[in-house]
Parts: structure tokens; sequence; C-alpha cells
């Protein structure tokens, strides 16, 4: 029988080794699955990879990673937002790497990775300093670069409800880059508010198919990272 | 020699008007963060405009109510808005296929400097140590049909915005088609940078005059 389901956060992230690449999916706090990254702090793992549009808020989620000294890059769209301090901190001490990658291509790149995409062309970037180093080729007289997939060991991602076999369905704009992240991972884990029988989730409408997902964890109640970044908590607490 | 007096022109409300007049009936936009996201509250009546917000939503709304707030409902700018009825969700790849793949009629961002073949630079001063920043910038002025800039004619320096050759870094090469800053309506041609209109008090020689790049009537 197929069932996802991890009992335990320990359980989900268990696994996860020095040195791997991690996605991890959110736009802001929007969809950010920051009881995961919270026990993949417990957890351990470092010298890691990070791929996640921003580099989180405060001092809790990713941006607690962050200070907890486990990441050595991070590859991103937008490392600064308004709370956020631990990751410029550390990149102006040159004790992290980044690989600025504009938003519309990290998405591709890792659609690409989960869709068997080696490479492919884009004109994002075309005659600006993020060109660098990329091939470029003409097609129908418009310059285009060529960028690479991203595949990671593991994926995080918020996913509002899952079945046992790991069909998902989102919430609003929470939904970001999880489904793209769910297909390029060896190791897709999800956290889920809700958790239902095979069948309640409408088959026409489920936005991840379950084959895409390998954990699933139900975290009912997920903290609200601003709330917290307004308290000043910090993880662990 | 005779002090040069400024003339404010138009203020952010009145461009942001401009802009909106401008914007036709059905179109799909996306505003950028901060003085484009005003575009919205100025579309005259009778028109229909749907809004592009790149992070998953199309038919985006006002802001809700105090109150009201989702965290899982935000722009771009990752300030808490609404959907309206008939708004859809959506993950990165396809707002990105939106996008990169010219579905979005107009886009409309904000700008340190512009230059006079269109080249835009929006979204580093490059200066050393700073931490760089992309986000959807690159990818909008790559793929959206039409590019607007709405900008303050002038840095708080006086420098002028619209320039000869961007000194910034670019966020993409010939990509603007219309200027709005607070002076007048500039066209982005292939002949150079020609005026359409001019805000109140403000005469071509003085336009020039705060103007770094060629323009022409």
């Amino acid at each position: 029988m197929i069932n996802k389901l991890v009992n335990t956060t320990k359980e989900a992230v268990s696994g996860i080794f020095d040195g791997a690449t991690i996605m991890i999916g959110g736009f802001g706090e929007a969809g950010s699955p920051i009881e995961l990254i919270h026990a993949l702090i417990d957890q351990g793992a470092k010298n890691l990879t990070i791929v996640s549009n921003n580099t989180g808020s405060g001092e809790v989620g990713l941006a607690a990673l962050i200070a907890h000294k486990r990441v050595k890059k991070m590859i991103c769209s937008f490392p600064r937002t308004a709370n956020s301090t631990v990751f410029p901190d550390l990149y102006k001490k040159s004790e992290i790497a980044l690989e600025l990658v504009p938003q519309g291509t990290l998405a591709e790149r890792i659609r690409a990775g989960g869709a068997g995409i080696p490479a492919f062309f884009t004109p994002t970037s075309v005659g600006t300093p993020l060109e660098e180093g990329k091939e470029k080729r003409i097609f129908d007289r418009v310059t285009y670069v060529m960028e690479k997939a991203i595949k990671a060991d593991f994926a995080f991602v918020k996913a509002k409800a899952a079945d046992r076999y790991g069909n998902l369905i989102y919430n609003k704009t929470a939904r970001n880059f999880g489904p793209v992240m769910c297909t390029a991972a060896k190791t897709t884990i999800v956290q889920v508010q809700q958790f239902v029988e095979p069948g309640e989730l409408d088959p026409e409408c489920i936005v991840t198919p379950g084959i895409f997902v390998e954990r699933v964890l139900i975290v009912k109640n997920p903290v609200d990272e601003s709330k917290l970044v307004a308290e000043n908590r910090r993880y662990p607490w | 020699m005779v002090e040069k007096v400024e003339i404010q022109g138009w203020e952010i409300d009145e461009m942001a008007k401009k802009v909106a007049f401008d914007i036709p009936d059905g179109a799909y936009v996306n505003l950028g963060i901060g003085i484009p996201e005003k575009v919205a509250g100025f579309v005259p009546e009778g028109r229909e405009v749907i809004y592009h917000t790149e992070n998953g939503l199309l038919g985006m709304g006002d802001s809700p109510e105090k109150g009201q707030e989702d965290p899982e409902l935000i722009n771009a700018g990752k300030k808490a808005v609404t959907a309206i009825p008939g708004a859809s969700y959506f993950h990165h790849a396809d707002s990105f296929t939106m996008i990169r793949g010219k579905h979005i009629d107009i886009c409309v961002l904000g700008a340190l400097q512009v230059a006079e073949n269109g080249d835009l630079a929006n979204w580093s001063t490059g200066e050393p140590g700073a931490i760089p920043a992309v986000g959807g910038a690159m990818d909008l002025v790559a793929g959206v049909k039409t590019i607007y800039v709405i900008t303050r004619h002038n840095t708080k320096t006086g420098k002028s915005k619209i320039v000869k050759e961007c000194s910034y870094p670019l966020t993409g090469k010939g990509v603007v088609s219309r200027i709005y800053s607070n002076l007048a309506i500039i066209d982005v041609t292939k002949n150079g940078l020609v005026v359409r209109e001019l805000a109140a008090g403000v005469s071509f020689d003085y336009l020039q005059s705060r103007t770094e790049a060629r323009l022409y009537q």
C-alpha cells in the first residue's frame, strides 16, 4: 500500500545529508514551509545549497537556517526584503555565496530540472550583467542565453491539503514555486494543513499529482512568519 | 547668471492617471512595485483591466480592508491584496510563461535610468558591496509586449534619469516604449525620444534643459 504520510517532523527530514541541495518553496512568507525548515535546523545538516526565491525574514524559518551557518550557497532572485538582515550580513562578510537568478529563469530552470530538460534558451538577462558566462544563440533574429536546469536532492514545500498518495492542492499565492519544486527533487517533502482520504481531492483540481511527492507531514496550524518576526522571535525558541 | 526655477509638473497621482488613460479596455497588465501600483486606482470608467502579479495571481483586486489581510494572498511587493471574482492562481513557471511568452500586454515599471534607445536600468546602482537583487524585472522587460516607465524626471540631486546611455547595470536592452515623468510623456522611437505631451508650465526648452538625452518635438 502506498502511504506517504510521515508521523513526526524528525521523520520528515530524516536522511538529509551534509552538502545536499534543497529547494525551499515560498515567495516571502507565502508558502514558506517554516516547520520543515525548523526541523532541518534541529536535524543538523550543513554545507547546504538552498534554492529559494528569497532569504527569509527576521531569525525564523530560512533566515534562521542561514543564521545557524548551515547554508554555504543561496540560489535566489531576491536575497533581501524589508526584514531580511541575516543573509546580507553574511554576504558582506563573504561567509555565504550567492547565485543571483532572474525570478522567471529560476522558475523555468527548476521546471526544466523536473521535466528532464537539461537546458533551455531565454531572452531574459540578454544585454545585462547577468548574461555573463552564458552561451548565446540567435533564433529568428532574437538573441537568447542558455540556462541550465536545476535539480535538487530534497524539496521542502508547503501545501494546503494532501492524501496518502501525495496528491496536493495549494492555498492562493502560497502556491508559487511549490509545484515546480516538487518535480525537481529526488525527495520531495511537503507540509500540509489537511490530510484527506483518496478521492476527496477532485482529480480535476489536483495541482501536484502524487508521483512528485515522497513524504507528507501534517502541520495543522503552521506559524505565521510575519507575526514571529514582529515579535522578534528566534528559532530555536 | 539667472537662477533656474525648478518646475514640479505633474504630481505622482496625475502621472499615474496619464498611464491609466493609455491602457486599453481588456488589457492584461503587470504593475511594478511602488509608484506603478498607483495606476490601478485611475482606470477610466467603462474599462476593464486585468492585473497580473508575477507571484501567481491573475485578477488581482484592491488592498483588503484592515483586519482582512491574508498572508497567503499577496502581490509581488509582498503586500496583502485581494482576488477579484474570476481570478486564477498558478505556479511560478506558468506565471512567467504569461510574461516571457508575450501574453501580458503592458507592464508599468519604475526606473533608475532610461536611455534614448530604450535601455532600462532599474534593479541595481552597481555599488560595490550592495546586495544584488533582481526579482522578476528582467523577465518582465524581456517578455511583456509593451513596457511603460513611470518615474520622476530627475533624481533628488537633479540628475537626469533620461540619459544618452545608462551608467547603471541594465535590466534590458531597448525595451522601453514610453516614459511618463512629472514633466512630460515621451515616446521611445527608432528616431529617438519624441515628446508627446508636456506638463503644465513646462516648455520644450525647459524639458531639454532637464534632460541629458536629446529630445525631439
